[in-house]
């Protein structure tokens, strides 16, 4: 009955699809990705921008794991920026703006080069179930049967996409390619929770058109620092930015007509996000503002598109032309696409298990904008989680392959997406993690390659890569841990440190704020010597683990609270601060103490503090 | 809402005209209906026949009051029964009730549901459970001014500064490409180091608070037979102490408690100090000197028939308030120790009213119910302490994250006096306040 048989079927060529079906592929899957159109893989449908504070740290660690976002994007970057130079390593993010063509070219090559992935320019219609309700196959919409030992939907916009530009409706996924009805039906049947979102583009400009004179120039970094920790080099030649802004003139048009607007003309249900609101919502929300900042983001070297980052806008066409006419330097832009908002389904992520695997339906994984997030990076980084666990599942064992809150910002947004569920499209923020200091993008290697090695979905290239990476950063710090001296040694190489006559470590040297650069290199001189990432690694180190040992003693006391008894007939509903799907967890689990309460699948850190602090509550007597 | 349903006794024990049930949780209403035939209105005392939902016995004509969640005290479905006081009365309606599968409750669990349910915070809770303890005038004010959420507003005030101090800090962190305003991050350095200094203000009331909550301890010290035990019972106004012309008679700590301006104090007399003659009595001496390092206030008392004795002057000073007695038999010295004494005689009465007054004035001095909401638990000052460390190191943190980091932990240790703040609620303020999006 079935046409081909594959251990992984992928669906969806988008940022997500890509890299779980390159992961599902590098994990030993014989691994098919379908595809609308073979063309846009790895199409960039909103900026032309990956990375960035949060999400830079995505794209490392989906480097990390071998994952194809990174080394993409740094063949096809044309401006680079290390965003929070000036702050610390932790928060630092590094982002690169791609010219689309290149990054499609990249993520194809790359993907071609996938041992054990088939691509099919094929769409998925519907899903074949089996006895227990597992999904075992896939129906394309020409009516072929593909057997699947797991599947994994990365649909993104596509489950009943509606575009909306003023008063105008039209059904569709992206700009020119038709939504997917059936899949969306077939999500429904499966009694999955689907909810509305929606976000927004702005309109494209032609770059010849703009008045580039009249502009603030925004240079990218030189050299620029790239995504991949594979990359010796950025090679693309590299294009400035520019920067404009709205003026009161573009917001008396807006305000005059915001009824024509998708959103506020009441034809959208979707929530929005905060952080990506459309130039109608910040004219609403923040009214007092005079002006709005926009960056022109150049799409390619050989293509003029300019994105303008910051109107995204659902008014009429017309109008869209006189808002852009209002902005300095745009008067005579021509506009090459409008902008629009998009409404689309979503899976309730709640529905999930670590792993992205859907809880009532064995053996199908979701991953991306599916699940409520928003984001190239956001979407990368569930595809590769997921893709790996398809396989897992596929290859007959329990798809355990998951991260933790300490380990990744993935692992946080995982644990984000299941337990709390979404209500905006979710984006990637250090804000979001309690473990900030830990999780820097430039140490996400560390952090999880050795992880990806024993996973076998990190390649033999890095895996020896790596490994000499850690030796090297191992000796610097065994000998930047024993070299040293006391307060007097210092001064005699012209540091003055506290006079308290305690010895200090090199390390501990290097995280003092009177001890320069040039300092260091004279009092150390084989500091000199390191490989430039062996010695910021080692200096990021130094500078964080008075903090993080603190953190460590935090985590201990956490430790100490985690031998507290629950007693037996509690009742999970009397505790505030729990969300349903907690007291649910617990009451399945009927845990014994706080620290089994710990380890059920799913239970926040926050939900854990709730409890623990309900059982010493319990033993305060209010007489 | 699910669990169980309690009832309590609400008036004193005991007979009585009136006697007043209460009752809260989810099988309140069926009680209720079971008990009294229907449900009253809701809020409005009615009169009913309450009878024994098995037997049909009749129990007594009540007022019944129905509180529907979520508008009463514990959040809960509550509901008053006003029964008449007898003892058998009483007792047939709980038998009643149990009946129907409620159950007494424990010792301050109907605060402890309204705690749970949200109706009040932790410190809201600590005021009521010490309102009901209450056994001054200046405690009680103190404990109705807390259960009425003066120190719940003041923590919280605080938590929302600090969100939004951290909102900013986390603006600046997430955000560098937005236009964002300026000096953003020097003005989050400088509203946490003023918040800082209010909380070191709060902190720096020698204890006020806490002392007013617990009571204040004044040892009496003294060479043996200088009266210590007299003055005990004279300032008790009974025979606490026993008092007899033998030396050493006071052989361990004896306390008696006082309302001295509304202000609970705890006297303790204690053993002579001298060199002990025997082990019973240098245990007692032993004690003696741990119980006034623990007072707040040390009275020393001297004999004015003798020269201050040398055990006796060491305890004066500035947190020592010196007596001397028996200024019937010799004139007091014009100073001790450098101190001023305050004469008296136990014998004639002489100077008594002044001490008494003179000790009620050091009692207000060192707990009186401040002008200020004053913090009452070692628990609400170790959580406001380490939140005022952690906003020090912000003022020396190099780095916006490690600012962050500092803001943070200040917010999960007040966190632990009133709640929690999670991540979203940061966003919010951060979303709220800024116009973030390219």
């Amino acid at each position: 009955m079935f046409d081909a048989f594959f251990d992984v079927v992928v669906i969806g060529g988008g940022h997500a699809g890509c890299e779980a079906a390159a992961a599902a592929a590098r994990c030993g899957a014989h691994t098919l990705l379908l595809t609308h159109r073979i063309e846009t893989l790895g199409e960039m449908s909103c900026n032309p921008a990956i990375g960035g504070v949060g999400k830079g740290h995505l794209v490392r660690e989906v480097d990390a794991l071998d994952g194809l976002m990174g080394r993409a994007a740094d063949a096809a970057g044309i401006h680079f920026k290390l965003l929070n130079r000036s702050k610390g390593p932790a928060v630092r993010g590094p982002r690169a703006q791609a010219d689309r063509a290149l990054y499609r070219q990249a993520i194809q090559a790359l993907l071609r080069a996938t041992e054990g992935l088939t691509i099919a320019a094929e769409a998925a219609e519907d899903l074949v179930t089996g006895a227990e309700g597992e999904v075992i196959g896939v129906v394309t919409a020409t009516g072929q049967q593909i057997r699947a030992g797991a599947v994994v939907i990365t649909s993104g916009t596509f489950l009943r996409g509606m575009i909306h530009i003023g008063e105008t409706r039209i059904p569709a996924g992206r700009v020119s390619e038709a939504p997917s009805i059936g899949l969306s039906d077939t999500l429904r049947r499966l009694g999955l929770p689907l909810a509305r979102l929606k976000t927004g583009t702005p309109p494209r400009l032609d770059g010849r058109s703009i008045d580039w004179a009249a502009l603030e120039p925004q240079p990218g970094d030189d050299p620029p620092e790239p995504l991949s920790w594979m990359t010796e080099r950025i090679t693309n030649s590299q294009r400035p930015c520019a920067i404009t802004a709205t003026t009161p003139a573009t917001h008396d048009l807006i305000r005059a007509n915001l009824h024509r607007t998708a959103v506020y003309g009441g034809r959208i249900e979707g929530v929005g996000p905060r952080y990506c609101p459309s130039i109608e919502d910040k004219v609403v929300r923040f009214a007092d503002r005079q002006r709005h900042q926009i960056f022109l983001e150049p799409e390619g070297l050989e293509d003029d598109t300019v994105y303008p980052n910051g109107i995204s806008t659902s008014l009429p066409e017309a109008l869209q032309a006189a808002l852009i006419a209002s902005i300095p330097g745009l008067e005579r832009a021509r506009i090459l696409r409008p902008g629009y908002a998009i409404e689309y389904d979503h899976v309730d992520p709640r529905a999930l298990t670590p792993a992205l695997e859907v809880r009532t339906t064995p053996r199908l994984f979701l991953a991306g904008q599916i699940n409520g997030t928003t984001g190239y990076e956001e979407a990368a980084a569930q595809g590769l989680l997921a893709g790996i666990n398809a396989a897992r599942r596929a290859g007959g064992a329990v798809p355990d392959r998951m991260l933790g809150r300490s380990d990744a910002y993935a692992g946080v947004m995982v644990d984000d997406l299941i337990l709390q569920g979404v209500t905006e499209p979710y984006r990637m923020l250090t804000a979001r993690s309690e473990f900030r200091l830990a999780l820097r993008a430039d140490n996400a290697g560390l952090r999880l390659t050795e992880k990806g090695i024993a996973w076998g979905v990190v390649g033999s290239d890095r895996a020896a890569a790596h490994r000499a990476f850690v030796a090297a950063l191992e000796a610097a710090m065994a000998r930047a841990r024993t070299e040293g001296g006391s307060p007097a040694w210092y001064a005699a190489a012209g540091v003055t440190v506290n006079q308290d006559g305690r010895w200090r470590s090199a390390l501990e040297a290097l995280a003092l704020p009177v001890m320069t650069r040039t300092d260091a290199d004279r009092i150390f001189p084989w500091l000199r010597e390191l490989p430039r990432r062996v010695r910021s690694e080692l200096e990021a180190q130094a500078l964080y683990a008075p903090y993080l040992e603190r953190q460590a003693a935090e985590l201990r006391a956490l430790a100490r609270e985690e031998q507290l008894a629950i007693p037996k007939g509690i009742d999970f509903a009397l505790v505030p601060g729990l969300s349903a799907e907690m007291r649910q967890r617990l009451m399945q689990a009927r845990p014994a103490t706080l620290g089994s309460a710990g380890r059920i699948p799913g239970i926040t850190p926050a939900a854990l503090a709730a409890l623990a602090v309900h059982l010493r509550r319990g033993e305060v007597r209010f007489t | 809402m699910t669990g169980e349903t309690i009832f309590a006794l609400a008036s004193g024990a005991g007979r009585a005209a009136v006697a007043v049930l209460r009752l809260s949780g989810p099988g309140t209403a069926m009680a209720v209906a079971a008990l009294a035939g229907r449900l009253p209105a809701p809020r409005l005392a009615s009169l009913r026949r309450l009878r024994h939902p098995e037997t049909g016995e009749l129990l007594d004509r009540a007022l019944v009051l129905w509180f529907p969640g979520p508008a009463s005290y514990t959040g809960e479905d509550s509901a008053e029964l006003h029964l008449h006081g007898s003892p058998a009365v009483i007792a047939g309606v709980v038998e009643a009730l149990v009946a129907t599968g409620l159950r007494p409750a424990e010792p301050g669990e109907f605060t402890r549901r309204a705690f749970l349910y949200d109706k009040i915070d932790l410190t809201a809770a600590e005021g009521i459970a010490d309102l009901i303890a209450a056994e001054t005038e200046g405690q009680r004010r103190q404990a109705l001014r807390q259960a009425e959420g003066a120190l719940a507003d003041l923590y919280e005030g605080w938590t929302r500064r600090l969100t939004a101090l951290l909102a900013r800090q986390e603006a600046f962190i997430e955000f560098e490409d937005e236009d964002l305003p300026a000096g953003l991050d020097a003005a989050v350095a400088t509203s946490a180091a003023a918040l800082r200094s209010e909380m070191l203000a709060h902190l720096a009331d020698a204890r006020r608070g806490e002392r007013l909550r617990e009571g204040l301890l004044v040892a009496i010290l003294g060479a043996p037979n200088a009266g210590k035990s007299s003055l005990l019972n004279a300032l008790a106004g009974r025979e606490a102490a026993i008092v007899s012309a033998r030396a050493g008679t006071t052989r361990d700590v004896v306390e008696v408690r006082l309302d001295l301006a509304g202000v609970p104090v705890t006297l303790a007399d204690t053993a002579g100090l001298r060199e002990a003659t025997d082990e019973i009595e240098a245990e007692g001496i032993r004690r003696a000197r741990r119980r006034a390092e623990e007072a707040d206030l040390v009275l020393a008392l001297f004999a004015a028939d003798r020269p201050p004795d040398a055990g006796t002057l060491g305890w004066v000073g500035p947190e020592a308030l010196v007596v001397v007695n028996k200024v019937d038999l010799a004139p007091a010295p014009a100073a001790i120790g450098g101190s001023a004494p305050l004469p008296l005689s136990l014998h004639t009465g002489e100077g008594l009213e002044a001490l008494r007054s003179r000790l009620a004035e050091e009692a207000i001095a060192r707990a009186g119910l401040a002008a200020e909401a004053s913090l009452t638990r070692p628990r609400h000052r170790a959580a406001l302490t380490e939140a005022a460390g952690w906003l020090a190191e912000l003022g020396a943190a190099p780095l916006p994250e490690l600012r962050a980091e500092a803001l943070r932990a200040a917010l999960r240790a007040i966190g632990r006096i009133t709640g929690r703040v999670g991540v979203e609620v940061v966003l919010d303020a951060v979303f709220g306040e800024f116009c973030i999006g390219k």
